[in-house]
C-alpha cells in the first residue's frame, strides 16, 4: 500500500449541504439513505447484515472497521441491507480464526459501497447536533450540488414501507442454525413449541435463540393477516425487528391486533412499535436514534441496569399507550419507553438477541418459552 | 441504593513507594478514591509511606499517616483511629495483602473494622490460584493445567503431568517475581527456586503453558445491586509469555468480533459473581488460541490495578473514584457520568479512538542484566497515546517514549555479519525494542508469516506495522511533497521523523506544513464516542478536519508534565506538575496540562482545567500552545522532559515562566558554571576534561585519586564512575570513547567521605528562602536520589548552615531564579563545596513539603505567576519539631544478576519516608517503609573492606552491647578480634561450607554489613549481597548506613514506636 495511492474519490454529501469527502474501499457508484451512526465497537459483520437498517447508510464510530473480516457465523439475514457504509479507516489486512474473506470483497458481493477516509467523529457530532440526514454517497459526481439537489428530492424514511423490501416472499422452516424453503410441515408438532415469526426483517439470531431453546421455528412474510397466522394454530407470535417507519405499516398491525391476546405475542424492536400502535398508541422519530451495544436499560420489576444492543429511530410514545401496557423497561441515558407487558404479550425496544451486544437481555427469549409452555399446557 | 450511614470513617491503604509493577496509578487510585469519600462527607484516614504522593498531602485525607505500610504500623492506626471501614482495593497488592494480613491476624475484628470493596474471602478466592481454579471450573470457564508445588519435588512431579515449557508463578508475589517460562528441566528447577524463595507462602504453581496465545484484558465493574458492566477490553500486542505490564498493549481489543467479544464478556461477568467481588473494579485476563479460538481465564485482580489506571484514561471512565463510591453502597445508576453529566455510570464506554501503550525500560542502567522480557515486570513506566488509527497512536506512543526515537526507523547496529539471523533471535526472544527489530527485519525483507511464526505477534499488528515501515520507506525514497506531508501526518509521523527521511530540519518541516495548512485538530476523550455532549475538556490531536477546542479568553498557563516514569524521572516530577495546576486554581488562572503518562495524578480528567493526553516533544506541545495560546508555560516542574523543550519553545516564541531556559543552561554547561563559580568566590572539587587516555591520566594524576568520572554528554547519572586507580581510567576512559570519540570526558576530583548536602530553596528573584537542608546518610559519590537523607540535618555545625544558606541565595540571585532550584553540596574537613545546581523542581520537593508543612511547588507556581515571596508569607522556612528520613527503594530483586552496590549512577525506582521525633526511630520507620524488618536481637554479619575497617568497630561494639551476636568474615573478624570484640568467624562462599549464604538461608543472620571499594567487587562480595537481597534481610553497603542502622535499631528496641499523622505533625 502506498502513501499516495488514491482509492476511488468519494463524496458524502448531507441534506443540509455538508459535505465529507473520502475514498472508496469497496463498490462503487452512487447510493442514498438515512445517514445513522453506530457506536459499536464490534459487531459490523452483524450491522451490514442486519435486514433493518434498509434505507439507511451507516457510519460507524470506532475508526477501524474490517479488522476480523467477515465469517460465514455471524450472518444477521443471507444479505446486506444497509445502503451504505461509512467508516474512518478500513483494515484491508483482516485477521481472526474464523474469517472466511474481507469486508470489501463482501461488501462487493452484494453490490454495496463502502467509503474510508472520513472524520466521522465530526460526521457523527453532525448528525448528533442535527439529527439524522438523509445522505447521498458518491464516486461518480463530485459536483456538490448536483448531490446535495438529489439527495434533497430522497424520500427518506418516514412514511415509507421498507419491510416489504427486506421480508421473506414465501414461509420458510428455520431448522438447524438455518432457513429451509419448501412445503411447511402440515401438522403442528407435538412436543416441540410451534412459534410463528412474523419476518420483517427478522435477524437471524432471534430464530436461532428460539431454535436453541427448543422451538419449532416457522417464519412467515410480512403481509400475512392475522387469521392466516391464527390458522396455524401457533403457540407462540414473535413480532420481528425490521426497517423504516413503523407508522407505515398498518397491515401488521392489523395482523398484530387479531393475535395479541389469542397467544403468546412477542415483540421486539419494530415488533414493539407494532404491538404499541395494535394497543392503540403511536410511534414518534427520534432525534438521531439509538444504534449501538452499550444502552443502559433499567428493568423496572428487578431494578437491576441491564446493557442492551440497540437500532432504532422511531419509539412508542409511553402516553400514547397509557394504562394499557405495563411499561417494563426504560433507557437510562434518556427515560425513552424500552418495554411493554401485557397478559400473553411482551415487548422490548431494544435487541434480547443481541448480534451484535451484549448478552445480558437473552432471559426474554426463556420468559417467552415459558408462557407458551403454561398455554400449551391448556390446549392439552 | 443511597450510600451507607452506618459507617463513619474510612481507613485507606496506599501502594507505598514506586517499585517496578507499583507505580504511581496507585496515587491516582488512591487520590481518586480519597476524594470521592470525603465529597460523601466521610472521615478519611490514610497511611501510605510514600512522600511524592498527592493522596499524602495533608488535605486530601482527615489524617495522613506516612508510616511503614506493615500490619503492625496499621494496626496502630487502627487503634488510635477506630475507622469503621476499611477500603482495601486501591492501594495496589501492597494495600491488599496488609488488609489480608490484618484481617487474618484479628486486628480488623478486635476493632470491628469492616473491609468494604472486597471481603478477606473474596481476596483469597480471587489470589489464591487452586481456590481461583475450583472456582473458574465451576462455573465452566478452564484456567491452564496446574498444579502447586510446595517443594522442589512437588515441582518435577506436576511438571513431568504437563509437559513443556512450563510456566512458574510463585503464589502470593508483586509483578510476578520469581515467575518465569521454563522450556527444560534445568530451567526449570531454576526458576521454581526462585519462585518459592519469592512467595510469601513458599508455593509456587506449576502451569500450562498458553504461551503465543493471545492476551486480553477486561476491566470490569459490579455494584451491590449485582449490576455489571465492562468498562474497557485491552488486547495485548505481545503474545501471552510476555508479563501484560511489559506488552504493549491496544484498546480496545481489535481483532475479536462481536461474538468471541460477548463470550469474553460473559465470562467476565460470571467471573466477578462467582467470585463474589461485591463493589468495585476488577481485571480478568483471558488467553485466547490463535487457531482455534478457546479461551482460557488467566487470572483476575479483584481491586483497581495498572490496567485499570490505563482504562480509566482511555476511556475517561474514572474506575477507582466509581469503585470508591460503590463500596460506600451506591449503585451505578446512582452516579452521574462527570463527562456526559446526564448520562449515569451504569453504561459501557464507547471510544471513537485507538488507544496504544507502550512499557518504558531501563535496561542501560543494569548493565548485567538480560534484556528480556518474561512474565515478571521490569519495565519502570509506560506511555500512552491516544489517535484515530492505530497507526497514528503507535508513531505517537514510540515519540512519547523518550528514548531518542521518533519512528520505526532503523534499529540494527553497524557491520551486522547475517542480519537475519541476528533479526531473529531478537524476534524469538521479547526484548525491550522488539517493536524495532520487527520493522528492521520487515525492511529486510522476512514475511509477514515468518514474524508471525517467529514473535506470535496477531498478523493484523504486524500489518499494522508493515504499513508503517512501507510509508517510512516510501518517505525516504520520495521528494518531499505537500501529498505525502499530508498522507505522513495523517499516519502519525513525526516532524523529528520527516526531516531525518528528507534531510531538512524539524522547524523547516513544520514551517512548510504550516503554510501548508497541515496542523492537528483535536478531539474529545467522551466515553461515549460523541452521542452525548461532554463537558470534561480532555483532548488528544489528529489530523482530520474538525476541531473540538474551545479556547478561553481567561487567563491560563500550560503545565508540561514528565512523560513515562522511568529510573531518575518519576511521581516526584508529576506531584509538582499536579500542585502547579492546583496552584493556578486557586490563582484563578486556567490550568492546560500536557502529558503522556496514563498512570499519573496529572492525567486525572479532573486535575486541570484542560487536560491534553499527547506526547511530550517539542512538535506536539508547540501545537497545544499555539491552539489554546496560554500565557505561558511551566517547564520546571516535570524534570528533565519540559527542561528539554525549553529552548525550542522559547525560540518558537512562547513564554516560559519563571526561571529562564538560559539560567537553566548557565547551571547545566559546565563551563559557564565554573565562571560563576570563580565569581562568587565558592569551592568546587578539582576538574577538567580530558579526550583521550594520556590526558585522564595526567588529569587524574594531578588532582589525585579518586576521581569522578563521566563522558560530558548525559545527565542524570548515566555511566559515571568513581575511579580509584590509573587502571581502571584507562579502561573507562577506552570504553567511553569508543561510544563517543567527540565529546570530553569530565573529570572531578573525588571528595572521599565527604558529607552530601541537598538543598532545596525557592526564590521569586528578590527574595530566597533555603525551604529544607537534607544532609544524606550515605557519603558523597552516590546518586543522591540513591541516599538516604535526613531533614533537618544532624552533624552539620550552625556556622556551615548559614553558610550552605548564603552560598544557595547567592547561587539563586545569580542565576536570576524565579521558583524552585535544588543544589547539592559537598561538606569535607569543614570546607564546603558546590557539586551541582538545578534552577528547577527536583526529586526532593515532596518529601521537603512534607518535612516542613509547606507546598513549595504550589508556592513556587503563585511566585512564577508574579506573586512575591512576601505576598505569600513564606519568607522563613519553618524548622519542624520531628525528624524526617527519606530512603530510596530499589529495584534490584528483579534483575536476577545484578549487584546492589550503589554508585553515582541512580538506580531506585522510588522513596518512602520514615517520622519521628528522633533520627533512630524516624530512620528505622523508613527502613521498615522500604520493606525490611528491624532486628532487635540476633546476628549481625559484617565484611567490610581494609579502608573501613577502623570505621566499623564502634558499630561493631554498639551492636554487641546490645547483645547482638557478631558473625564476620576472616579479615574483618581478626580486625574486630584486635580491637576486642567478640566475632564468629565464618566462610565466604569460595572458603568451603557453611559460608554465609548458608547462614542467610537459614535465617541466622539479621543484618548484614558489606562494604566493597569502587566498581572492583569481589564475586564473594557479590554473593553476599545477593543473598541479603534475596532473602529480604536489612543491608547497608556502606559505612555511613551501618552507623545509622546502629542509631535505628538502638531506638527501636529502647521505646515502643509510635504512630502520629501528619495533621498533628503540623498542627493542621
Amino acid at each position: 500500500m502506498s502513501l499516495l495511492k488514491k482509492e476511488r474519490r468519494a463524496l458524502l454529501v448531507l441534506e443540509d449541504g455538508s459535505v465529507f469527502e473520502g475514498s472508496a474501499f469497496a463498490g462503487s457508484g452512487e447510493t442514498m439513505g438515512e445517514v445513522v451512526f453506530n457506536t459499536g465497537m464490534t459487531g459490523y459483520q452483524e450491522i451490514i447484515t442486519d435486514p433493518s437498517y434498509k434505507g439507511q447508510i451507516v457510519t460507524m464510530t470506532y475508526p477501524l472497521v474490517g479488522n476480523y473480516g467477515i465469517n460465514d457465523e455471524d450472518m444477521e439475514s443471507a444479505g446486506i441491507h444497509l445502503e451504505g457504509f461509512i467508516v474512518k479507516e478500513y483494515q484491508p489486512n483482516p485477521s481472526n480464526w474464523r474469517m472466511k474473506k474481507s469486508l470489501k470483497s463482501f461488501l462487493e458481493d452484494f453490490g454495496k459501497i463502502g467509503i474510508e477516509g472520513i472524520d466521522t467523529r465530526a460526521l457523527t457530532r453532525r448528525l448528533r447536533l442535527s439529527g439524522s440526514m438523509k445522505g447521498i454517497i458518491s464516486t461518480e459526481i463530485q459536483d456538490v450540488k448536483m448531490l446535495l439537489e438529489k439527495v434533497r428530492q430522497y424520500p427518506g424514511l418516514v412514511g415509507r414501507d421498507l419491510v416489504r423490501e427486506v421480508s421473506c416472499k414465501t414461509p420458510y422452516l428455520w431448522k438447524k442454525g438455518a432457513p429451509h424453503a419448501g412445503k411447511l410441515p402440515s401438522k403442528k408438532p407435538v412436543k416441540k413449541l410451534q412459534v410463528v415469526v412474523i419476518d420483517c426483517g427478522v435477524k437471524y439470531n432471534i430464530l436461532r435463540i428460539l431454535e436453541n431453546n427448543g422451538c419449532e421455528v416457522l417464519v412467515l412474510p410480512a403481509f400475512s393477516t392475522g387469521d392466516e397466522i391464527m390458522a396455524l394454530k401457533p403457540d407462540g407470535v414473535l413480532l420481528s425487528n425490521g426497517p423504516g417507519d413503523p407508522a407505515a405499516l398498518p397491515y401488521i398491525v392489523d395482523a398484530a391486533r387479531t393475535v395479541i391476546g389469542q397467544v403468546p405475542v412477542f415483540g421486539i424492536c419494530l415488533g414493539h412499535q407494532i404491538i404499541g400502535q395494535a394497543i392503540g398508541g403511536y410511534t414518534e422519530k427520534l432525534k438521531f436514534g439509538h444504534h449501538g451495544i452499550n444502552q443502559p436499560v433499567k428493568n423496572v420489576d428487578t431494578g437491576r441496569v441491564e446493557i442492551t444492543s440497540q437500532n432504532h429511530g422511531f419509539v412508542v410514545v409511553p402516553a400514547s399507550v397509557g394504562s394499557k401496557a405495563k411499561k417494563t423497561y426504560h433507557n437510562l441515558n434518556d427515560s425513552t419507553s424500552e418495554g411493554m407487558q401485557m397478559p400473553l404479550t411482551m415487548s422490548v425496544q431494544y435487541h434480547p438477541e443481541a448480534a451484535p451486544g451484549p448478552h445480558d437481555t437473552e432471559y426474554l427469549f426463556l420468559q417467552f418459552v415459558e408462557i407458551m409452555k403454561k398455554g400449551k399446557g391448556k390446549t392439552k | 441504593m443511597p450510600k451507607r450511614n452506618d459507617i463513619k470513617k474510612i481507613l485507606l491503604i496506599g501502594s507505598g513507594p514506586i517499585i517496578i509493577s507499583q507505580a504511581c496509578e496507585f496515587d491516582y487510585s488512591g487520590t481518586q478514591a480519597c476524594k470521592a469519600l470525603r465529597e460523601e462527607g466521610y472521615e478519611v484516614v490514610l497511611i501510605n509511606s510514600n512522600p511524592a504522593t498527592i493522596m499524602t498531602d495533608p488535605e486530601m485525607a482527615d489524617r495522613t499517616y506516612i508510616e511503614p505500610i506493615t500490619p503492625e504500623a496499621v494496626e496502630k492506626i487502627i487503634a488510635r483511629e477506630r475507622p469503621d471501614a476499611l477500603l482495601p482495593t486501591v492501594g495496589g497488592q501492597t494495600g491488599l495483602n496488609t488488609a489480608v494480613a490484618l484481617a487474618e491476624s484479628g486486628v480488623l475484628k478486635k476493632y470491628n473494622v469492616e473491609m468494604i470493596g472486597a471481603s478477606l474471602n473474596v481476596i483469597h478466592k480471587a489470589e489464591d490460584r487452586e481456590k481461583f481454579r475450583h472456582a473458574m471450573e465451576n462455573i465452566g470457564l478452564r484456567v491452564p493445567k496446574s498444579g502447586f508445588a510446595r517443594s522442589m519435588s512437588d515441582v518435577l512431579e506436576i511438571a513431568d503431568e504437563i509437559g513443556f515449557p512450563i510456566i512458574i508463578r510463585a503464589s502470593f508475589t508483586l509483578g510476578g517475581t520469581g515467575s518465569g517460562v521454563a522450556y527444560n528441566r534445568e530451567e526449570l528447577m531454576e526458576i521454581a527456586k526462585g519462585g518459592l524463595d519469592a512467595s510469601m507462602i513458599s508455593e509456587v504453581m506449576i502451569e500450562e503453558s498458553v504461551l503465543g496465545w493471545k492476551e486480553y484484558e477486561l476491566e470490569v465493574m459490579r455494584d451491590k445491586a449485582d449490576n455489571v458492566v465492562i468498562i474497557c477490553s485491552i488486547e495485548n500486542f505481545d503474545a501471552m509469555g510476555v508479563h501484560t505490564g511489559e506488552s504493549i498493549t491496544v484498546a480496545p481489543a481489535q481483532t475479536l468480533t462481536d461474538k468471541e467479544y460477548q463470550i469474553m464478556r460473559d465470562a467476565a461477568i460470571a467471573i466477578m459473581r462467582e467470585i463474589g467481588v461485591e463493589t468495585g473494579g476488577s481485571n480478568v485476563q483471558f488467553a485466547i488460541h490463535p487457531q482455534t479460538g478457546e479461551m482460557i481465564v488467566v487470572e483476575m485482580n479483584p481491586r483497581v490495578s495498572r490496567s485499570s489506571a490505563l482504562a480509566s484514561k482511555a476511556t475517561g471512565f474514572p474506575i477507582a473514584k466509581i469503585a470508591a463510591k460503590l463500596a460506600i453502597g451506591y449503585t451505578l445508576d446512582e452516579i452521574p457520568n462527570d463527562i456526559t453529566r446526564e448520562t449515569m455510570a451504569s453504561f459501557e464506554p464507547t471510544i471513537d479512538y485507538c488507544v496504544v501503550k507502550i512499557p518504558r525500560w531501563t535496561f542501560e542502567k543494569f548493565p548485567q542484566a538480560e534484556d528480556f522480557l518474561t512474565t515478571s515486570m521490569k519495565s519502570v513506566g509506560e506511555t500512552m497515546a491516544i489517535g484515530r488509527t492505530f497507526k497514528e497512536s503507535l508513531q505517537k506512543a514510540i515519540r512519547s517514549l523518550e528514548i531518542g526515537r521518533f519512528s520505526l526507523g532503523q534499529v540494527l547496529p553497524e557491520n551486522l555479519k547475517d542480519k537475519n539471523d541476528f533479526l531473529k533471535g531478537k524476534l524469538i526472544k521479547p526484548n525491550s525494542l522488539r517493536l524495532f527489530y520487527i520493522a528492521a527485519a520487515m525492511q529486510n525483507g522476512i514475511s509477514i508469516d515468518e514474524l508471525y511464526q517467529l514473535t506470535k505477534i496477531d498478523p493484523w499488528f504486524l500489518h499494522q506495522v508493515k504499513e508503517i515501515v512501507d510509508a517510512e520507506d516510501e518517505l525516504r525514497n520520495s521528494a518531499p511533497s505537500v501529498e505525502l506531508l499530508k498522507a505522513a501526518k495523517k499516519m502519525g509521523f513525526a516532524d523529528r521523523a520527516l526531516a531525518s527521511f528528507w534531510k531538512m530540519t524539524e522547524l523547516e518541516i513544520r514551517q512548510w506544513r504550516e503554510r501548508e495548512k497541515i496542523i492537528p485538530v483535536y478531539k474529545l476523550v467522551d466515553t461515549c464516542a460523541a452521542e452525548f455532549e461532554a463537558y470534561t475538556p480532555y483532548y488528544y490531536s489528529t489530523y482530520e478536519t474538525e476541531n473540538e477546542t474551545r479556547p478561553s479568553t481567561k487567563r491560563k498557563v500550560a503545565i508540561i508534565g514528565g512523560g513515562p516514569n522511568r529510573i531518575g524521572q518519576g511521581i516526584e516530577f508529576d506531584y509538582c506538575c499536579v500542585h502547579a495546576s492546583f496552584a493556578l486554581r486557586e490563582e484563578g488562572v486556567e490550568s492546560i496540562m500536557i502529558n503522556s503518562n496514563p498512570e499519573t495524578v496529572s492525567t486525572d480528567y479532573d486535575t486541570s482545567d484542560k487536560l491534553f493526553f499527547e506526547p511530550v516533544t517539542l512538535e506536539d506541545v508547540l501545537h497545544i500552545l499555539q491552539t489554546e495560546k496560554p500565557e505561558g508555560v511551566i517547564a520546571q516542574f516535570g524534570g528533565q522532559t519540559p527542561l528539554n523543550l525549553a529552548r525550542g519553545l522559547e525560540a518558537a516564541g512562547i513564554k516560559i515562566m519563571g526561571t529562564s531556559p538560559d539560567s537553566i543552561d548557565l547551571a547545566e554547561d559546565r563551563d559557564r558554571f565554573q565562571e560563576i563559580v570563580r565569581k562568587l568566590n565558592l569551592n568546587q572539587p578539582d576538574n577538567d576534561t580530558a579526550r583521550d587516555v594520556e590526558k585522564a591520566l595526567q588529569v587524574a594524576e594531578r588532582i589525585g585519586y579518586p576521581v569522578l568520572v563521566r563522558p560530558s554528554y548525559v545527565l542524570g547519572g548515566r555511566s559515571m564512575e568513581i575511579v580509584y586507580d590509573p587502571e581502571t581510567l584507562s579502561s573507562f576512559m577506552e570504553r567511553a570513547l569508543l561510544v563517543s570519540p567527540e565529546h570530553p570526558i569530565l573529570i572531578d576530583k573525588f571528595l572521599e567521605d565527604a558529607i552530601e548536602i541537598d538543598v532545596d530553596a525557592i526564590s521569586d528573584g528578590e527574595t530566597t528562602v533555603v525551604a529544607g537542608i537534607m544532609e544524606h546518610i550515605e557519603e558523597a559519590g552516590i546518586h543522591s536520589g540513591d541516599s538516604a537523607c535526613i531533614l533537618p540535618p544532624m552533624t552539620i555545625s550552625a556556622p556551615l548552615l548559614e553558610l550552605i544558606k548564603k552560598q544557595t541565595k547567592m547561587l539563586a540571585q545569580e542565576l536570576k531564579v524565579v521558583g524552585l532550584m535544588n543544589i547539592q553540596y559537598a561538606i569535607k574537613d569543614g570546607k564546603l563545596y558546590v557539586l551541582e545546581v538545578n534552577p528547577r523542581a527536583s526529586r526532593t520537593i515532596p518529601f521537603v513539603s512534607k518535612a516542613i508543612g509547606v507546598p513549595l511547588a504550589k508556592l513556587a507556581t503563585k511566585v512564577m505567576l508574579g506573586k512575591s515571596l512576601k505576598e505569600l508569607g513564606f519568607t522563613v522556612a519553618p524548622h519542624p519539631e520531628y525528624v524526617s528520613v527519606k530512603e530510596a527503594v530499589f529495584p534490584f530483586n528483579r534483575f536476577p544478576d545484578v549487584d546492589i552496590l550503589l554508585g553515582p549512577e541512580m538506580k531506585s525506582t522510588g522513596e518512602v519516608m520514615g517520622i519521628d521525633h528522633s533520627f533512630g526511630l524516624a530512620f528505622a520507620k523508613s527502613q521498615m517503609a522500604a520493606g525490611f524488618k528491624m532486628p532487635t536481637k540476633g546476628t549481625i554479619f559484617i565484611s567490610v573492606n581494609d579502608y573501613n575497617k577502623d570505621k566499623i568497630v564502634p558499630v561493631a561494639e554498639s551492636f554487641q552491647n546490645m547483645g547482638f551476636k557478631i558473625m564476620a568474615t576472616k579479615g574483618t573478624a581478626k580486625y574486630l578480634k584486635d580491637h576486642g570484640i567478640e566475632a564468629g568467624l565464618v566462610f565466604k562462599v569460595s572458603e568451603g561450607r557453611p559460608h554465609i549464604v548458608d547462614y542467610i538461608k537459614n535465617g541466622d543472620i539479621q543484618m548484614v554489613i558489606n562494604t566493597s571499594l569502587g566498581s572492583k567487587s569481589s564475586r564473594d562480595a557479590y554473593h553476599i549481597r545477593r543473598g541479603a537481597l534475596i532473602y529480604n534481610i536489612l543491608y547497608t553497603t556502606t559505612i555511613a548506613g551501618a552507623r545509622a542502622l546502629c542509631e535505628a535499631v538502638t531506638a527501636i528496641r529502647s521505646e515502643s514506636w509510635q504512630v502520629c499523622s501528619l495533621q498533628e505533625y503540623q498542627n493542621i
